[in-house]
This record gives C-alpha cells, sequence and structure tokens, in this order.
C-alpha cells in the first residue's frame, strides 16, 4: 500500500512543517517514507507544498502523480491541487480563508476551520497541527497515539518546550472530526 | 534526513577533514551541515570567498595529503573546472558534489541534469576525465561518499558526484551503519616538508612536450584502467524486457514509478541505470541490444547521455528519447504514458 499526500499552502503556514512531521512518524512506525520539499523562491505569503510519500514497501518515485490525499491550507493551493487528487481521493481543506465549493463531484472534501480551533487555544500558530491532528483522524497513515507519545523524537530537540501545545493542538483536530 | 545532509554526514564518517564551499542553491544545506559537523568531528571547515577559491583550498589539502571536497550547483561549477583540470593533471584525490540544477546561465534553482556532458567530458580544459557517480536515492548518496573517496585515492583523480537539487532537498530515512572510512593508500607523492626525504614535486607544467605527451598516455593508461575496472550499473527487470529505459540518478527514481505502472498492464518495460555515468556501462547496453531492439532514453535535459548510448549500441536498435529540461520534473504518470505510447508504436511496427 502506497500513501501519497501533498500538503500545500502559503509560506509561514507550517506546511513543510506538517508534510515532515508526518514523514518522520512514518518513519519511525518502521515504514518507507520520502518526503519531498518544494523550495528556493518560496517566501513568507509565497506558496509552498510537499510531497510525502509512505509506503509498506521501496518506494519508486517520491513525486506523486495523482495523490490519495491533499491538505490545502489557502486558496491558491486548493485550486491549483484539487484537480490532480485521485478519483476517490480526500482533500483537507483550511476552511476558515478557503471557499471549499469544487466542480470536481468525484472526490471528498474535509472543511476544517483552523484559525477559530486556533483562537480557542490562544495562537494561530498552531493551525497547521490543528489540521495535522484533523488530516490523521481522515487518513490514518500513522497511528494517531504513536505520533502523540512520540511527538518530542518526531520534533526534534528544539521544539522540546512546544510539546504540550503540539499534542493539544493535534487532538483538537483530531477530534474536530466525526467518524 | 535530506540528502545534502546525509551526503555531509557520509563525507565526515568516511574520513573527510577538509570541506571547503562556497553558497549556492540548492545544495546550501550541504555547506550548513558541514560548517557545524567537521569543526565538531576536528576537521577543517571554511566557507570561501568563491568557488574557484573553494576548488583550490581542496587542491592545496590534497598535495598535503588530506582528504578533501567541495560541493557546489551548476554555474558554481563552471568555475571549479579550472581547479578540477589542475587536480587531474596532478594526480590528486578529490571529491567535487554538483547538486545540478536548471541552465544554462544562471538558470534556475530547480533539479535538472543538464550538466551531464561537462561532468563525463571532463569539463575543464585538456585531456583528461573525471570518475563520475550518479546516485538515485537518499540512501545511495550516503553509501556513495566512501566509495568516492576511495577511488579518487586509488586513482589519484579527482571524482565526481553528480546528483541534482532534488536529491539534494529531499528527505528519506538512511542508515550510516555501513559507511566507513576507505582503506589508506600510499601517499608517496604529497608534500609534507622534505627533511630527511628527497624533495617531491607536484605540478601540472610540463614545457617540454614530450615530457607532457608521456604525462598523457599515462594519464589515458590510467583512465582506461577505471573503463575496465569501475562501472556500475544497476538493472530493474531487464531480463524479460522488451523495452529497455535507459536513465539515471533522480530521473531513474521517476522512470522506476512509470515501470511499475506499466507492468501492471503487463507491458514489459525494463530500465538499465548507470551508476558510474563515466565509464559508461556501454558493455551492458551493447549486449543487451542483442536480444532488445527498442530502447528510450529519459533525461532531465535535451538529451546528452543519448550520445552516450548511441555509442554504445553501435547502430544496433532504436532509440527514442524523452527530456524535460530547465529544472521541470515529470511525473511517473506522464512518463509511462510516453513510455507506453512508443512500446505499443514499436510493437505494432513489429507486426509489419
Amino acid at each position: 500500500m502506497t500513501i501519497k499526500t501533498i500538503f500545500s499552502g502559503f509560506g509561514g503556514q507550517g506546511v513543510l512543517s506538517m508534510g515532515f512531521t508526518l514523514a518522520n512518524a512514518a518513519m519511525l512506525e518502521g515504514k518507507y517514507v520520502t518526503y519531498l520539499p518544494s523550495y528556493g523562491v518560496e517566501v513568507r505569503g509565497g506558496t509552498a507544498n510537499c510531497t510525502v510519500v509512505v509506503s509498506d514497501e521501496e518506494i519508486a518515485s517520491p513525486v506523486a502523480s495523482e495523490p490519495e490525499f491533499i491538505v490545502a491550507m489557502n486558496q491558491p493551493s486548493f485550486a491549483r491541487f484539487q484537480s490532480v487528487l485521485t478519483s476517490g481521493g480526500l482533500i483537507c481543506v483550511n476552511s476558515s480563508i478557503v471557499n471549499t465549493t469544487s466542480a470536481r463531484g468525484d472526490i471528498e472534501i474535509l472543511a476544517v476551520p483552523t484559525s477559530e480551533l486556533a483562537d480557542k487555544m490562544g495562537t494561530i500558530k498552531v493551525a497547521n497541527m490543528i489540521m495535522l491532528g484533523a488530516f490523521l483522524k481522515a487518513s490514518n497513515i500513522v497511528s494517531f497515539d504513536f505520533m502523540l507519545a512520540h511527538l518530542q523524537e518526531i520534533l526534534g530537540e528544539g521544539k522540546a518546550k512546544m510539546i504540550k501545545l503540539n499534542q493539544e493542538a493535534l487532538e483538537a483536530g483530531y477530534t474536530f472530526v466525526k467518524e | 534526513m535530506s540528502g545534502n545532509a546525509a551526503l555531509g554526514e557520509a563525507a565526515v564518517l568516511a574520513g573527510c577533514t577538509c570541506y571547503f564551499g562556497y553558497p549556492i542553491t540548492p545544495q546550501n544545506e550541504l555547506t550548513e551541515y558541514m560548517a557545524k559537523r567537521v569543526p565538531e568531528a576536528g576537521g577543517i571547515f571554511i566557507q570561501s570567498e568563491s568557488e574557484i577559491a573553494a576548488i583550490n583550498m581542496v587542491l592545496g589539502a590534497s598535495v598535503a595529503g588530506a582528504r578533501a571536497m567541495t560541493s557546489s550547483s551548476s554555474p558554481g561549477m563552471s568555475l571549479k573546472q579550472e581547479g578540477i583540470s589542475y587536480l587531474a593533471a596532478d594526480e590528486l584525490p578529490a571529491v567535487v558534489v554538483n547538486m545540478v540544477r536548471g541552465g544554462p546561465g544562471m538558470g534556475n534553482i530547480s533539479p535538472a541534469q543538464s550538466d551531464y556532458l561537462q561532468a563525463t567530458r571532463g569539463g575543464g580544459h585538456g585531456d583528461y576525465r573525471t570518475i563520475v557517480l550518479a546516485p538515485g536515492s537518499v540512501q545511495e548518496l550516503a553509501d556513495i561518499v566512501p566509495l568516492a573517496f576511495d577511488l579518487a585515492e586509488a586513482y589519484r583523480n579527482p571524482v565526481i558526484i553528480l546528483g541534482d537539487g532534488m536529491l539534494g532537498q529531499m528527505m528519506e530515512p538512511v542508515s550510516f551503519d555501513n559507511i566507513k572510512p576507505p582503506k589508506e593508500y600510499p601517499k608517496d607523492y604529497i608534500l609534507t616538508g622534505a627533511r630527511g626525504r628527497p624533495s617531491r614535486m607536484v605540478r601540472s607544467l610540463l614545457f617540454d612536450t614530450k615530457e607532457e605527451e608521456e604525462h598523457n598516455w599515462k594519464l589515458f593508461r590510467k583512465y582506461q584502467r577505471m573503463e575496465q575496472n569501475e562501472v556500475r550499473y544497476e538493472k530493474y527487470l531487464v531480463d524479460d524486457a522488451e523495452m529497455i529505459v535507459v536513465a539515471y540518478g533522480i530521473g531513474a527514481r521517476i522512470v522506476k514509478g512509470a515501470i511499475k505502472r506499466l507492468r501492471q498492464e503487463n507491458l514489459k518495460i525494463g530500465m538499465i541505470r548507470p551508476i558510474t555515468l563515466w565509464p559508461f556501462p556501454a558493455k551492458i547496453i551493447r549486449e543487451t541490444a542483442n536480444r532488445v531492439t527498442d530502447f528510450f532514453v529519459f533525461e532531465m535535459s535535451t538529451g546528452q547521455m543519448i550520445e552516450d548510448v548511441r555509442l554504445a549500441l553501435e547502430g544496433k536498435g532504436h532509440i527514442h528519447f524523452y527530456g524535460r529540461p530547465g529544472g521541470v520534473i515529470p511525473t511517473p504518470i506522464e512518463l509511462s504514458r510516453v513510455i507506453s505510447r512508443h512500446y505499443y508504436q514499436q510493437s505494432h511496427r513489429g507486426k509489419k
């Protein structure tokens, strides 16, 4: 089973961090994984994206033709990436700032109002982790409990003080999504 | 770990004690990693004032017997060519990394494979060659570093690691368990001060034409030994294939994704992936052509390696080419469509 996800949004929204966190968790779970960032001319306020491929077998291409999942944190990303989503795929959208109507009838859309949920926690900076929590509930690519338990290891020592806040944000997103 | 960081760690573990570099995207993470890691390991890190300075610092370190490395990306690599030519002429070992980006000129900072000819034809002036290693994954990028130092020192010649922006930036799990320093070769040429021994000289200025000619033939014989002994490649699903794709580096990774798709539709397609671009695995391609007549070359350029494939085939078989230059990364599905179109055209032609 090979699952491809593209995380996308404005630079500064923590888009690459989302992908990196997922990739690290999948690696620690013992899966094959590739993480391919877009880079270079991206600036704060510009667009950024990364592709994460998680698999039980060796991954041929780190480039995803038809991803199963998309996470779109802003309107341009929603417009750009919904067209490459495979039929029956799921797109998680930051509905706080994105109009989520799509012309495609063959995909699922999960609207997550990350800004509102983040405001409740007192900081907009955790919007990406809220989205990641919601994404994990919907995709089940890695075990949510595993990610919570290993968050320190996944994020690295630099983020030691932020572990509790990030765990809460992941949980907020996770519980937002109904079964 | 990113490809750039993995390369840096592997270099330190392989005993690289001197790294000199000048920043350029998309290999900056390597310079950044080395800035922290090399001094930790007791080595020398210098961010030089230019690419030309960096390669000449490598020459200086190498002539003093150190295991030295520098890295850059396409435009910076052009600047290094003079130094690489001198390293080859002086018969000094060194590892030079090129994380290729779109060109020519300043180009852009996206991944490309457009420096193939520069890397495999010597690159600088004069009659010389460099071994060119083209890894296709982050793990292989790490594994190839000790090999690069080993070949450089065994033959006393610069070795190029040819990656690209994507390989340098992407992250994959990587293990360093098998990365050990290569063996030490006798260094009876290095300049360490002549106290207690006759003096030595390392130079490339040979005014006597006869002496220069002899030196050229001596280098040539060394390059012949490399061609005989150092060819490396990977065969992927070649045995039953009716069409062979030739691709290298990250391009070969995307081709692999395309072949996986095509095999599900029972299209018998395989791949030969050169790991050494020079010496080129011409023999295996030529031998495969005894059974297979269709070859498909994919490069992230307008077609450079195709010249070597053509030379290898010596007129046998048909060659198709598909290229995406300028920093464009094709998707596996795009490649699978192009490959399958040629596959069906050829099988149709066969029936006529």
